[in-house]
């Protein structure tokens, strides 16, 4: 009797604090728009442009195809020779970092190593090494090199320190030299993901081996950055084009390398799939 | 009978993957060492500069010191300020826009697969353009500044939160749905009572991640003249001011601490 009278429950209890926080985030959006001077006016002055630009963009305009080739070919080079160099410099100081593994005195320096090549965008680093080793494509691997190295670095020492400590012991207990415990001990538990943070960064590498050229770090940017300040904007948007498609190519050859180490694919499952999953395993990665 | 003739055949070789496999994986080794090979021999690197980078750093970081602290207060803290403001604002537009993006894109949301594949096409183009290509096309068309910076960040992160968001969506439990559905409530209160809180930690601690990626990319905007801190590294970088460049490069390192230390509390705290 007593329970039927009690008032039930409301299932869905409405807390005052979602209300406080979105008036809060009003009012900060009103203040950071009155501080950058973003109004409405300013943004239908730039729809009113927004025509004529794109107008302008269209149609691309292919015809300097042989500086365009030229410059994606070096984002690609940057690409492959910064994630080789990164991985490969990667591997032992994300080694070094992992706390399972090492003593502390040998995980604090690496741990700072890789905060320290993570902190900046890669763009800001290939500015330091334009000045260190000059205008062109090495500027671009030395920077890009940083960049995996801290991106590598930090989730290869995460996935070792993530390892069972059963495999280890095991090894060890044989005997095993420290070489062995890690060749047979924790590789073998880290290559998938391994695999997947290699792609990943290769990806990532593309991606940023297009835009280190503003800074005059080599590679397509700076055909891109020039052709946009002499507003060239039907050259611009080949060159877009042309990066987009480069970037969705490495994205679908990271898929394709993904499908052969981490699902063992063989080379025949990618036509018998057809192209789709590929596409769809792609579109997974950011 | 048998036992013997197997004992006494030499032992079968066992191996983990097929020879197709092994085929696989070769044809991406040997891609993986050709391509490294052919861009080692063809890159133009010139090797006197690389002889000259240990002497141009120290030169570099002799330049830079002592750090211009001084400047701070003159242009730097507003331009950092403009910064944040372009990180958060562009998130918050983000949201906004990749709210509907991401439902389109959930299949068991919106059971039509044609405007599934419209919506990952959206999703897909947002994130293959990078946000300084994104940053050069809204300076294009508003003009230098923070407003196309913030476009820039925004328009980069709706594919980045649509498809983590509708990924979310897909991985709904139909349970409560389900039971929502056979009460007859209506579509909005399926979504506000059966995926929202589902899905809602998922998305707050998406936007925190896409925040703290904002804020470093935003840093770098300015290069193109779309506003925040970058600005001002641009100008002191064009004038030679390496002091000010040192003094720049620092506070874009604690404002990105800042922005993990914050990240990390608030998902402690709040989700």
């Amino acid at each position: 009797m007593a329970m039927s009278a009690a008032p039930p429950a409301d299932p869905f209890p409405r807390s005052v604090w979602p209300k406080v926080a979105g008036v809060l985030l009003a009012v900060y959006v009103v203040y950071a728009c009155a501080q950058m001077e973003i109004s409405w006016e300013r943004v239908e002055i730039g729809l009113h442009n927004a025509a004529h630009f794109f107008s302008r963009l269209f149609p691309p305009n292919f015809s300097r195809w042989e500086l365009l080739v030229k410059g994606l070919l070096e984002s690609l080079q940057i690409a492959v020779l910064a994630s080789a160099l990164g991985i490969v410099l990667a591997l032992p100081i994300g080694l070094a970092a992992a706390r399972n593994l090492m003593p502390a005195w040998v995980t604090w320096p690496a741990r700072v190593v890789i905060v320290m090549a993570r902190s900046f965008h890669p763009v800001i680093v290939a500015i330091l090494f334009v000045k260190a080793v000059g205008f062109g494509a090495l500027a671009g691997i030395l920077a890009l090199t940083v960049a995996s190295i801290g991106f590598i670095g930090k989730l290869f020492t995460e996935a070792i320190e993530e390892i069972s400590d059963k495999q280890v012991e095991a090894v060890r207990a044989t005997g095993a030299p420290f070489a062995s415990v890690l060749w047979f001990g924790v590789l073998p538990q880290v290559f998938s993901r391994f695999i997947g943070f290699a792609t990943y960064q290769l990806d990532s590498n593309l991606r940023n081996s297009t835009m280190v050229g503003i800074v005059g770090a080599g590679g397509v940017g700076g055909t891109l950055f020039a052709a946009f300040q002499r507003f060239d904007y039907d050259y611009v948007c080949a060159i877009l084009i042309s990066i987009i498609a480069l970037i969705m190519l490495g994205e679908l050859l990271a898929s394709a390398v993904r499908a052969i180490f981490i699902d063992n694919a063989t080379l025949p499952d990618f036509f018998r799939r057809g192209s789709t999953r590929g596409i769809e395993t792609a579109v997974a990665d950011d | 009978m048998a036992h013997a003739l197997a004992a006494s055949s030499p032992p079968q070789a066992w191996h983990r993957f097929t020879p197709g496999q092994r085929l696989a994986r070769f044809v991406v080794y040997l891609a993986i060492v050709t391509a490294i090979v052919v861009s080692a021999q063809s890159v133009e690197v010139i090797p006197e500069f690389l002889a000259d980078a240990p002497e141009q750093m120290a030169d570099l970081f002799a330049r830079m010191w002592p750090v211009d602290w001084a400047h701070y207060q003159g242009s730097v803290h507003s331009a950092l300020l403009e910064t944040i403001h372009i990180a958060s604002l562009g998130t918050l537009l983000a949201l906004v826009l990749a709210l509907p993006v991401g439902v389109l894109a959930a299949h068991n949301l919106v059971p039509f697969t044609p405007l599934n594949l419209f919506a990952k096409l959206i999703l897909v183009s947002s994130r293959s353009v990078n946000s300084l290509v994104w940053a050069l096309l809204f300076v294009g068309i508003f003009g230098p500044g923070a407003l196309a910076g913030t476009l820039a960040i925004a328009f980069r992160s709706i594919g980045f939160v649509g498809k983590l968001f509708g990924e979310a969506l897909e991985e709904a439990q139909p349970g409560p749905i389900e039971a929502l559905t056979a009460a007859g409530a209506p579509w909005m209160s399926r979504m506000t009572f059966g995926y929202w809180p589902q899905v809602r930690p998922a998305f707050w601690s998406i936007a925190l991640f896409r925040w703290d990626i904002n804020v470093r990319e935003s840093a770098v905007l300015g290069l193109v003249g779309a506003g925040g801190i970058g600005m001002a590294l641009d100008a002191a970088l064009n004038l030679f001011q390496w002091n000010r460049v040192a003094l720049i490069l620092v506070s874009i390192v604690v404002i990105v601490i800042v922005a993990e230390v914050v990240v990390t509390q608030v998902r402690k705290r709040v989700i």
